[in-house]
């Protein structure tokens, strides 16, 4: 079988203008599929960036939350309430929300102000510069060294700021797994200082983040947070959440869908067309192949490996052309929020194989049908 | 003198002959001849009812080895169709055909495919060869379906390219050839099985007069032995002092059966 797809390899490289033709229309349909779900996972990643970053098990929130951006204040005794769940290890306040800082220069920008548990300081960021302790300092935060640092002026370790009038001092600078969706710099300091700084609700909190004692703990805990009236969920299912948000309530997830299927189209009509072109030119080749002693499920294995080949050499440069694209947007747009995960990747391969599947089966029909006698008939 | 006649003489006395079936290849008499196909009641027809065409009617004959049997006749007489029942191509409506004792439609449709690889060596009136393929791998492809190793498969239809005159242009295209010579191709891509009964359809059809005479002549002087039996569809005339024999065919019936003048050559 090795020799007969030789052949098959050969005609089709050989044939340098549909062979091009075929793979520069796969590349570009992966890397269009590709490009499009990286920038929607991008996008999930960052909206829930929060969630990521801090690393809870558990969320307790207001049913009512939709993404952890948007939080509902929830009653400070709800925090009491979850401690007293029986498989609560324990559990603590978040604050997160919104303000407006005053920058050394005078400027004006919106801030993202998370605000850590005084006690275990659960959520905390990986430190670049300075000590963790440092944040118990007067007036201590601790700058988010992103893609949106440099809106708050690449401060350093003492550079100072106003907040709702009152004095805030940078004490170190850390990293985060995600950088936030709106574009706008994180702040961390504690929960307590960020009660005092920033208009609240009284006697609310953000969420409760909780640690059950044990996996099988979750479930118990969730039902004993919804009998109360409130929601416990996992961070996976915050996630998933904050994802069903994006994708089916604001028409963001739904765009994307659309180009990707435009990109699957795009791809399938390209390399299909191509495809059943080179076939058709050849059809006479294939018959006198028959008449010659070629058996059909041999001609159908070199088809198919002509197919495979195309898609898995365009799947591999359409991989390639993304990876480069996004590397060189990230070098000059450091907000550029595309990020190519396991699943996009399956799923363009997957979209690959039904571009090639489809498209080899159109050949595989027509070199079924036709007749060695038609080759003598002519 | 055309590059055929002259590469072609140079090997044709005893070498080529003795490569192709290991045996020197005397003419023998048609009487004595064993018989490589028999036909038997052959007959065909196309559609159904009224749109009913009768291609071939209860045609008979006997082709043996050792002979160039020509099939002779305007067109639509049926000679292709006969040609496509007797290479187990084309399933006749009724009539038996035997190559070699074996009742051939009896065979599956693999065992056909099979029959027609090892037994069948075709020249198509187009060649059919493969443009994006070299012209040695083009002779090669009957031996890659026969599971021969690309190298083996190779370097055997290089040493058949070289029978046919050929050895200076294995790595060329096809379409870089003139018609005589992608005609060379086909019948090394024939040959190279080493097939008993080879099949002709119309070789001469795109040649012009001299080379399709020496394309002919040079199959009955080097590719013809007592081993193996050629039958070969034409309506060109030019070529009928090669035939040993010649079967004419009208309206899809045997019209009758002549001696050829191969022997007055």
């Amino acid at each position: 079988m090795f020799g007969i797809l030789k052949i098959g390899f050969k005609l089709l490289v050989n044939d340098r203008t549909k062979f091009f033709a075929l793979l520069i229309g796969i590349t570009f349909a992966v890397f269009l599929m590709i490009e499009m779900t990286s920038l929607f996972s991008g996008i999930m990643s960052r909206a829930s960036a929060t969630v990521i970053n801090t690393g809870a098990k558990i969320w307790v929130m207001d049913p009512a939350v939709q993404t952890v951006a948007n939080s509902i204040p929830l009653p400070d005794y709800v925090l009491d309430e979850v401690r007293s769940i029986p498989g609560v290890k324990y559990a603590v306040p978040i604050y997160t929300g919104a303000a407006l800082v005053k920058l050394h220069s005078g400027m004006y920008q919106a801030c993202n102000i998370v605000g850590l548990d005084d006690n275990s300081l659960l959520g905390r960021p990986q430190m670049i510069q300075g000590r963790i302790e440092d944040i118990f300092a007067e007036n201590a935060f601790i700058a988010v060294e992103d893609s949106e640092y440099s809106k708050l002026e690449n401060p350093k370790i003492g550079t100072e700021f106003e907040l709702n009038d009152h004095r805030g001092v940078i004490v170190g600078t850390a990293r985060v797994a995600s950088s936030g969706l709106f574009g706008v710099p994180t702040l961390y300091t504690t929960y307590n200082r960020c009660l005092q700084y920033i208009p609240n609700s009284r006697f609310t909190v953000s969420y409760v983040l909780v640690e059950p004692k044990t996996p099988q703990d979750i479930p118990r805990i969730q039902k004993q947070v919804t009998a109360a009236g409130y929601v416990a969920l996992t961070d996976d299912q915050f996630n998933a959440k904050i994802s069903y948000f994006y994708k089916y309530k604001t028409g963001l997830g739904t765009n994307m869908l659309l180009m990707t299927l435009i990109s699957f189209i795009i791809g399938l009509s390209i390399s299909g067309q191509t495809f059943y072109t080179f076939i058709l030119e050849n059809i006479e080749k294939f018959g006198a192949l028959k008449a010659i002693g070629a058996k059909s499920h041999e001609l159908v294995g070199m088809i198919l490996f002509q197919a495979t080949f195309v898609a898995l050499t365009g799947y591999g440069m359409g991989v390639g052309l993304c990876a480069t694209i996004i590397w060189l947007a990230k070098l000059y747009l450091p907000d550029y929020a595309a990020m190519i995960t396991f699943s996009n990747l399956g799923l363009a391969f997957i979209m690959v194989i039904i571009i090639a599947g489809l498209s080899s089966y159109v050949g595989v029909r027509k070199v079924l049908t036709i007749e060695p006698f038609d080759i003598f008939r002519g | 003198m055309p590059v055929l006649e002259q590469s072609s003489m140079q090997r044709a006395s005893e070498p080529v002959s003795e490569i192709l079936s290991g045996t020197q290849s005397p003419q023998t008499s048609t009487v004595e001849k064993p018989v490589a196909v028999e036909a038997v009641g052959l007959t065909k027809w196309f559609g159904s009812g009224d749109a009913r065409t009768m291609a071939v009617r209860d045609v008979s004959f006997k082709a043996c080895f050792g002979e160039m049997l020509y099939v002779v006749g305007p067109s639509g007489s049926g000679k292709t169709t006969m040609l496509s029942m007797i290479s187990g191509i084309l399933r006749p409506n009724s009539g038996t055909v035997s190559v070699k004792g074996i009742d051939l439609w009896k065979l599956s449709n693999n065992g056909l495919a099979d029959f027609r690889l090892n037994t069948i060596g075709f020249v198509f009136q187009d060649y059919h060869l493969f443009p994006r393929l070299t012209t040695v791998e083009n002779i090669a492809i009957p031996l890659i379906l026969q599971r021969r190793s690309w190298g083996q498969a190779i370097s055997e239809a290089a040493r058949d390219l070289e029978i046919v005159g050929l050895k200076d242009r294995a790595q060329l295209p096809p379409v870089k050839l003139s018609g005589g010579e992608q005609q060379r191709v086909a019948i090394a891509r024939a040959i190279v099985t080493r097939p008993q009964i080879m099949i002709f359809d119309e070789p001469t059809a795109s040649l012009d007069g001299d080379t399709g005479r020496n394309i002919v002549g040079f199959v009955r002087k080097n590719i013809l032995d007592e081993h193996r039996c050629i039958i070969i569809v034409t309506h060109d005339d030019r070529i009928f002092p090669f035939a040993d024999r010649i079967l004419k065919m009208e309206d899809g019936r045997l019209k009758g059966i002549e001696d050829g003048d191969s022997h007055e050559n």
